[in-house]
């Protein structure tokens, strides 16, 4: 009990920028359901369930385009994609979680992975539930914004234009860490120019998957000067 | 909009199994109990570094460069994270700074 209480409180401070990111795009989330009108409990299903930021803004797009569920399940395949990379960086370190695992599978969001990827626990904290309680935080913090969002989101008066930059300024900085954390900035240009250029050439709505190819390519065929990577 | 119950669990559970699907296929390929070959570790260690570069990019897919306001509150916030960063070293100021100066940007200044 005392180890699963030290978890959790090491693992908060870390949350804080996923905490900000996630009540504030959780509730836009939570408001444009409520406008399509949805009620609160399909709001916190989605939530709960689905847990996967962008792919529940685009369901609402798709659902109000026609019933198309076969069309939707493929692009959630394409969209989601990503996170197989996710997975496979997670093998060794989700390894031994046991009947946390399922849960902790399930709920690896961008943001989560980003955490998962980038922060140890400090000395003497299990590092299993310390990545539970990361992860289990995430998740209320998503669901609790999509409530507010849900039940009086459209009578805040706060101007709330821009403040989904947080979740960039977290990506940026992680990025920042990750290259003064290691001597071979190979594998971290990699991703950027193949994101980029493939941005440039598929556009917006396409260019994830190719980007993944792309970064899967160069990591391969550049393997031996993707000399060890060290650990953040 | 008007669906009934049956045809939204239908909608939103197909759009679960699919998320569900790319986070648990590494994982229900290469259990705990079978060895991963050595080119699965090999991308386990470099993946990450990479990723984080292309949500970068995925975060900032819809700036523009060519229109008003030519990308300004972004780089500018960027660059402000990243000095803040480089300096104090620490990563809630950073990001609490950059998000805040970004939202005076994007209010205030480049309307």
């Amino acid at each position: 009990m005392a180890d699963k209480k030290a978890a959790f409180l090491a693992a908060i401070p870390h949350t804080i920028p996923v905490f900000t990111g996630y009540i504030v795009l959780g509730a836009a989330y939570g408001i444009l359901m409520d406008s399509k009108g949805f009620s609160i409990l399909w709001i916190l299903l989605a939530s709960v369930f689905v847990y996967a930021g962008s792919m529940q803004f685009v369901a609402v797009a798709l659902l109000a385009a026609g019933f198309d569920p076969l069309g939707a399940f493929l692009l959630t395949l394409m969209v989601n994609a990503r996170h197989l990379f996710y997975g496979v960086s997670m093998l060794n370190q989700y390894k031994g979680l046991g009947k946390l695992k399922p849960y902790m599978i399930f709920a690896l969001t961008d943001e989560t992975f980003s955490l998962l990827c980038s922060t140890k626990p400090p000395d003497g904290v299990d590092q299993k539930w310390f990545m539970f309680f990361i992860t289990f935080l995430d998740h209320t913090y998503w669901i609790t914004g999509s409530l507010i969002g849900g039940i009086v989101g459209s009578l805040t008066k706060f101007n709330t234009k821009g403040i989904d930059f947080v979740l960039t300024a977290l990506f940026v900085v992680i990025l920042i860490n990750q290259w003064k954390a290691t001597a071979n900035h190979l594998p971290v240009l990699i991703g950027i120019m193949c994101a980029v250029v493939s941005l440039v050439i598929f556009g917006t709505s396409n260019f994830i998957l190719p980007a993944m190819g792309g970064i899967l390519f160069f990591v391969t065929i550049l393997k031996k000067h993707v000399v060890e990577v060290k650990s953040v | 909009m008007n669906y009934t119950t049956p045809q939204l669990f239908i909608f939103f559970g197909l759009v679960t199994l699919g998320t569900l699907l790319t986070r648990a296929l590494p994982f229900f390929i290469f259990p705990e109990k079978k060895e991963i070959p050595k080119y699965i570790k090999y991308l386990a260690e470099v993946l990450p570094y990479t990723i984080i570069g292309m949500l970068v990019v995925y975060c900032l897919k819809d700036v523009s460069f060519s229109k008003a306001p030519y990308a300004l509150p972004e780089i500018i916030s960027i660059a402000v994270i990243t000095g803040l960063h480089l300096w104090k070293k620490n990563t809630l100021v950073s990001i609490g700074s950059g998000t805040v100066l970004y939202m005076i940007l994007v209010q205030f200044v480049f309307i």
